[in-house]
């Protein structure tokens, strides 16, 4: 006992050293040519391999952007797959430069683990999926339903919430596996399955006929997904967070991957200035003026992302919702580059 | 006067009678074997009734209505389809290189080929050569097999760990572990049993360490804490960690097990080696470990084949291994389906079964042969 109490401290304090010592990521980012990305060991649609063996989804393509942004190579990334128990420890401990890995951003993650949030590549949220034979159209009509839960998960706290706040009468259903979870949902013994909404969407490729199914618009809880970076490190945060804030104003800009050379010549001067065609914003950053022209030209806009790998036309198939723009009814909104 | 003889005795034998018809031929085994008792009777009913009852579905699951070929993951949510097993084909690559890169995966191959041209002599026993073939495999093979897949050199793509997976990763891991573990294994028996204290408190410390602390705390310990400890912007490889901790952590269980034939020695042997005026090391090669070690060969393999097993922990460390490529597939979107996870557990399970079945026949083998009536 005395010798891991040791042990600890002594890692406590070689981790504020280790902090200390790593203050400056971009050079170091720089100096190794590729940034060090911390994503999920498979998850559809945010990080998971594809059919030829890469890595893509999400928040991969979150980390492309940093890459591309940087050293104008899209592919200059390196990914460690982590557990949800080590993810901190390695950013932390400066094994990866950014972890990307379905975090939610809580406060007292933020302000606890010596890291900081760059922003919200996705407003998660705990939704509900019915039968559509049921005929049911809003979670309020869910009145005296058999809801299916996982057992010790927020989920089962967040859905006693939510039905006592509105004054619905409800039945829980619990089990401690997902798995069973939706076997039992598929399998009729419930008329309701709740989790995170995005979590909905992929399991319900799963069933023989996802079309039977659907996901009510209500989400009933926040739960911000970001990646985060070492604490310490101003200049670093400052690119984690408006590579983020780039792929936003580009969607804004209606700048895409296919026109973004055209809009080298465009005249509005929100464009000119993204794209470093006039003024440099990439210096105050560390990176070349074109750092946004490059995200775009490599990875694309956010909206483009997230096309690629959760939209309507993915089998994940998740509407914007609330990811949509700001100016779309969503609340996806970033500072002006300026 | 006329002798008469008496035929009291008979001169001949009798043909033999044959035996009843309820105790030969079929009726006479089941007799024998499966209902020779009202208990035995019993348990054979209830055991074909669980066969009756467990095999059909099995067998339907498993290749009666399993899905063998197919486009996506849309032929496999048929109402009723069994295991997928065209999803286990379509992604065998990940499986077994991981992210290696595609149009490089001839290297992993000649390495594969390489381990087995070398590793086939050298657990063939009435080959000869067996010096240059363990030269070969033990020293040469692993510095080649790293240039090989790691490249950077010889004008080779450089592929960093981190790209390495599935089966690749597994059985680097296994056979590193294996052949490190077990002389760092019988140093520390030996260590053990010495009688100077500083040797010996150092090799009992050792052991006592790595048996008391759990692989996946080792695992988490080297993967997490030790980037902590090294100075800053030194890096240790990932897997070269997990290697490491899995060596060390096997050298620790195997010291034991040496240890355990080493006492099963009758004091004789050693006082017999030093009368013939042997020093330690050549009484210890020449006389004592080659009868240890035969006599815990079952001890070793056991060990071998937990350790083969566990290296599917490194997953939790975010290293791809085998176990691990099947879990993150089982979340690809083109193969969803009902029965996609467990597909991909059954052929893990297969894979691993494979690899460790081999072991052990090969070990009942050595046994064999190596038995020279000493068997208790």
């Amino acid at each position: 006992m005395q010798k891991k109490l040791v042990t600890i401290a002594l890692a406590a304090t070689l981790s504020l050293t280790a902090t200390a010592a790593y203050a400056d990521t971009l050079a170091d980012v720089k100096a190794k040519g590729y940034v060090q990305c911390g994503v999920t060991g498979g998850v559809a649609g945010f990080s998971a391999p594809d059919a030829d063996n890469n890595w893509s989804g999400l928040e991969v393509d979150y980390c492309r952007a940093v890459a591309a942004a940087i050293f104008n190579d899209a592919d200059a990334v390196r990914y460690t797959p982590l557990t949800s128990t080590e993810r901190f420890a390695a950013l932390s401990s400066g094994e990866i430069d950014i972890l990307s890995r379905t975090t939610t951003w809580t406060m007292s993650r933020d302000t606890t683990l010596g890291i900081n949030f760059a922003g919200t590549m996705f407003y998660d949220g705990q939704g509900f999926m019915v039968r559509k034979a049921d005929g049911i159209d809003s979670a309020l009509d869910l009145s005296g339903a058999a809801v299916c839960i996982e057992s010790g998960t927020t989920t089962e706290l967040n859905a006693a919430d939510f039905f006592a706040a509105n004054g619905l009468e409800y039945d829980p259903i619990v089990f401690v596996d997902q798995d069973e979870v939706v076997k039992a949902f598929e399998d009729g013994r419930c008329d309701v399955y709740t989790t995170d909404s995005s979590a909905l969407a992929s399991e319900r490729t799963k069933f023989a006929v996802p079309d039977d199914y659907k996901i009510l618009p209500e989400i009933i809880s926040k739960e911000p997904l970001g990646p985060s970076v070492r604490q310490g490190d101003d200049t670093w945060f400052n690119i984690a967070r408006w590579v983020y804030f780039a792929l936003l104003n580009a969607e804004e800009l209606g700048i895409t991957q296919a026109n973004v050379d055209e809009m080298l010549g465009s005249d509005n001067p929100s464009i000119k200035r993204i794209l470093g065609v006039e003024g440099d914003f990439g210096t105050p950053l560390g990176l070349d003026k074109s750092w946004a022209y490059n995200i775009i030209k490599h990875v694309g806009n956010y909206g483009e992302i997230y096309e690629r790998h959760v939209g309507p036309n993915t089998p994940i198939g998740l509407d914007r919702g609330i990811n949509a723009l700001w100016t779309q009814g969503g609340i996806q909104y970033a500072p002006p580059i300026r | 006067m006329v002798v008469q003889s008496f035929n009291y005795v008979r001169t001949e034998m009798e043909a033999e009678a044959p035996a009843p018809g309820t105790s030969v031929g079929f009726v006479g085994w089941m007799r024998k074997n499966l209902f020779s008792t009202p208990g035995n009777s019993l348990l054979t009913v209830l055991g074909v009734l669980l066969l009756v009852w467990a095999v059909p579905p099995l067998y339907n699951f498993l290749i009666g209505k399993a899905v063998f070929i197919a486009e996506n993951g849309e032929t496999c949510r048929v109402e009723g389809a069994g295991a997928c097993w065209a999803f286990i084909w379509a992604r065998i690559n990940f499986f077994i290189y991981g992210f290696y890169p595609m149009e490089e995966q001839w290297r992993v191959n000649i390495c594969f080929v390489l381990g087995i041209i070398l590793i086939v002599p050298l657990l063939w026993l009435d080959l000869p050569g067996k010096v240059l073939n363990a030269i070969l495999f033990f020293v040469i093979y692993p510095i080649v097999a790293f240039i090989l897949l790691n490249g950077g050199i010889f004008g080779l793509q450089s592929v960093p760990t981190e790209n390495w997976g599935g089966l690749t990763v597994t059985l680097i891991i296994g056979i590193t572990g294996i052949v490190v573990s077990l002389p760092i294994g019988i140093v520390l028996a030996l260590g053990r049993q010495s009688n100077l204290p500083v040797i010996k408190t150092l090799s009992i410390m050792f052991i006592e360490l790595w048996r008391a602390v759990p692989l996946i705390t080792v695992l988490f310990m080297a993967s997490v804490m030790l980037p902590l400890f090294v100075p800053t912007g030194m890096t240790v490889d990932k897997l070269l960690r997990a290697l490491v901790g899995v060596s060390l952590f096997s050298a620790a269980y195997l010291a034991e097990v040496v240890r355990g034939g080493l006492q099963a020695l009758p004091r004789g042997q050693y006082e017999a080696a030093s009368a013939m005026g042997l020093n330690y090391w050549k009484s210890m090669l020449l006389i004592i470990l080659p009868q240890a070690l035969k006599h815990v060969i079952p001890g070793i393999v056991n060990s071998f084949i937990a350790l083969f097993k566990d290296t599917s922990l490194v997953s939790i460390v975010g290293i791809f291994d085998l176990l691990q490529t099947v879990q993150s597939s089982s979340s690809d979107l083109k193969w969803a389906g009902p029965h996609q996870a467990i597909t991909g557990y059954i052929f893990a399970a297969m894979v691993f079964w494979i690899f460790c079945f081999s072991m052990s026949r090969y070990s009942i083998f050595t046994e064999r042969r190596l038995d020279t009536g000493h068997k208790r």
